[in-house]
């Protein structure tokens, strides 16, 4: 007998059913395909201003920084003053995503913008995110085509483009919007839901930021489009 | 890995005797209890969601077979492989012949509990792979050669100057000369250190803190960032999971999500929540080719449909052992297995038997905070008292000991007769006592005397007491 059956049919005597008992079949299938929603917080139930801010507060509690600016032009040129403010290389990685591609990279000056995965060697990554949620400053990045997952974890600094108008209230909102995206049932490989820059406790419960991710978030929320 | 869960007792004592780890346990007693209140109180509707929470992990459980093949559908859809394994050898040979298929050599690992249940990383070794860990306590522990003691802090039994010489002892390729007198100055050192290995695997084990049956996705939840670097870089990933971590949908999903960070960490969200499913689609520019979950019993589908089945909710948040006495008092490695704590004492018996985890169930002052602060409502002391009970049928208890409960059951169902007998014992007791108002030694009761001194009784039991006080109250006995 295999792995699989051995474990099954211990789980079916334990709970003492039978494989193809209709009644509980039914409530697992009606589960799935319904997806019912449990208690979701009141908090984030806000007008999209007010969420807008909810969400840049509690992002800024968990120690990202962030900056909200007019338009989708505006973001290559707040890029690169992030870089200088920081002394860090006018270069980013980034991947090809039709949003950032659309943006005026050419006016940030001397910045320059490496396509695909991120390596080792990269200071800072730049992303599109597909959400925010404003209940806890988080935002939400898929895998793809033209967003490499090692983007938001090799770069020391990670910089993230998010439309406020993307800004959901709670994790359901912003996990039903993927289910739209992509279908239901159906994933990307990898959905990184991202709260601030790494950090460790590891030693004395010390909280130190940087720990094998970045070290520093910077979120821009573009108010405008 | 070696169970000394038999040796509760002389590890307690040890355990006790030890300045070292008397210092960095003050951490949990200070650090984990606080923030936890702090997040709780900040989101009112914390209760419903562990009321929530509690049923969708109790609908789940009775219809566990059924939405771990709706899971395994999902996941083969996406391009990934399911491997189910009903023992911790099964689950070893697996991984194993994935290792070899993928001809690694070293392969880098996200922080797991399961993991350490199946004695993975010796396993390994003897087998001529390199396991890394890739956390940053549970690499700490790994060059100490030690288990972690705790299910979400591994290393928090250890101060900062013993991680000073240990990587010291360990990186010898650094100049010797280096200050790591700051806590940051080792965790740079270890991102350093790590970030090779990393790039180097070739193959990355994480554990999963949730299956999703909707969609096919393993749920990884961290702080540091490890575990995604462990599951992106290399080309084969590799998911180690029990049973039992898988919840129906996204929105159930949602609902746990809220208490766990909360529960563990104080924090409202762990850094990194990250949901995979499959392998790398056809043009993604990184992620691992192969896709593949181990899917363990281990002793779970035991605990189904018995008194213990409620523990299968268990998150692994590690607040039982946070807000637990004993725990503060003694440490994770007391319990001599890979789970401490109240969780611990009730996981431990069902998974590695009775036999050798018989003394846990009683390393418990029955506070009942455990309970009190668990998010999933498990209930840890009636769950320890039943295996005591069972631990009593099967007579594993010191013949001493069964002897006195059988004698305090014969008065128990026979009142009179105990109040006969504690009204004569009593001025006896009082009589020999008197002098010194305490007794330091006393026959029989010498597991209370040996480190503390039993107070002389006053001379009247507490019934008699209580009926002169009836009488002149009024109340009825
Ligand atoms: S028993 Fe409860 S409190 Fe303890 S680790 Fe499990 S979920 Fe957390």
């Amino acid at each position: 007998m295999n792995g699989r059956t051995a474990v099954l049919n211990k789980l079916r005597a334990a709970l003492g059913v039978a494989r193809d008992d209709e009644a509980r079949t039914q409530a697992v299938a009606w589960r799935l395909a319904e997806t019912p929603t449990g208690v979701v917080p009141a908090r984030g139930r806000l007008p999209e201003k007010d969420r807008v801010a909810l969400f840049c507060e509690k992002a800024r509690q968990v120690s990202a920084s962030v900056e909200r600016v007019a338009s989708i032009d505006d973001v290559p040129g707040a890029v690169s003053a992030y870089l200088r403010a920081r002394n860090l290389p006018a270069s980013v990685r980034m991947g090809t995503d039709a949003r950032l591609k659309a943006m005026p990279w050419q006016t940030a000056g001397s910045l320059k913008v490496e396509p695909g995965p991120a390596g080792p060697q990269d200071e800072a990554g730049v992303s599109f995110a597909f959400a925010g949620i404003a209940e806890t400053g988080t935002v939400l990045l898929y895998s793809g085509e033209a967003n490499p997952t090692t983007v938001n974890f090799l770069p020391e600094h990670h910089i993230v483009a998010v439309d406020a108008s993307d800004i959901a209230g709670d994790l359901e909102a912003a996990l039903s919007a993927i289910r739209q995206a992509f279908g239901k049932g159906t994933m990307p490989r990898t959905l990184n839901l991202i709260t601030g820059p790494s950090r460790s406790a590891d030693i004395e419960q010390t909280l130190l930021l940087g720990a094998h991710g970045p070290r520093a978030l910077h979120l821009i929320v573009i108010d405008g489009s | 890995m070696q169970i000394t869960s038999p040796a509760f007792k002389e590890n307690a004592r040890g355990a006790l005797a030890d300045p070292q780890l008397q210092r960095a346990l003050g951490h949990v007693r200070s650090g984990f209890i606080d923030k936890r209140k702090v997040a709780v109180d900040a989101l009112p509707e914390f209760d419903a969601l562990r009321e929530s929470a509690r049923a969708i992990k109790d609908h789940t459980l009775t219809h566990l077979d059924l939405y771990l093949e709706a899971y395994e559908r999902k996941v083969e859809e996406a391009g990934g492989r399911v491997h189910w394994a009903e023992t911790a050898e099964d689950a070893r040979a697996i991984i194993l012949d994935i290792c070899r298929a993928s001809g690694a050599r070293t392969v880098t690992k996200g922080k797991s509990m399961i993991t350490e249940e199946i004695g993975l990383n010796a396993f390994l070794e003897k087998e001529g792979i390199r396991p890394v860990e890739t956390d940053l306590g549970e690499y700490i522990i790994q060059l100490r050669n030690e288990h972690p003691s705790h299910i979400i802090a591994p290393a928090v039994h250890l101060n900062r100057d013993q991680v000073e010489t240990d990587f010291r002892h360990a990186h010898t390729h650094l100049p010797e000369e280096r200050d790591l007198s700051e806590p940051v100055a080792l965790l740079g050192e270890a991102r350093e250190v790590l970030r090779s290995q990393f790039l180097a695997a070739d193959v990355g084990i994480t554990g999963a803190n949730f299956l999703v049956a909707e969609t096919g996705s393993s749920v990884i939840v961290t702080n540091e960032g490890n575990g995604d670097l462990t599951q992106t870089l290399p080309k084969v990933h590799v998911v180690v999971a029990s049973i039992e971590k898988v919840v129906p949908t996204l929105e159930d999903l949602s609902q746990i999500l809220r208490l766990l960070a909360r529960s563990a960490t104080g924090q409202e969200m762990s850094v990194y929540t990250t949901l995979s499913t499959g392998s790398r689609r056809p043009n993604d520019p990184d992620g691992p080719e192969e896709y593949h979950v181990v899917l363990i019993d281990n002793g779970r589908s035991a605990m189904l449909g018995t008194e213990f089945q409620e523990m299968l909710r268990c998150i692994r948040c590690g607040a039982c052992m946070n807000h637990c006495p004993v725990y503060h008092a003694v440490g994770g490695h007391a319990y001599g297995w890979v789970y401490p704590g109240p969780m611990g004492a009730v996981l431990t018996p069902a998974l590695a038997g009775l036999d050798k985890a018989g003394h846990l169930p009683n390393a418990s002052t029955f506070c009942g905070r455990c309970e009190a602060v668990c998010p999933m409502k498990i209930p840890l002391p009636k769950m320890m008292r039943h295996w005591r009970e069972r631990e009593f049928e099967r007579a594993l208890n010191p013949a001493v000991d069964r002897y006195g409960i059988k004698v305090w059951a014969m008065f128990a169902r026979r009142p009179r007769l105990y109040r006969l007998a504690t009204s004569l014992a009593m001025p006896a007791l009082a009589l020999v006592g008197r002098r010194k108002g305490a007794f330091r030694r006393l026959p029989l009761a010498s597991g209370w005397t040996q480190y503390r001194d039993l107070p002389a009784p006053e001379g009247r039991t507490f019934m008699q007491q209580w009926r002169d006080r009836s009488v002149s109250g009024g109340a009825e006995i």
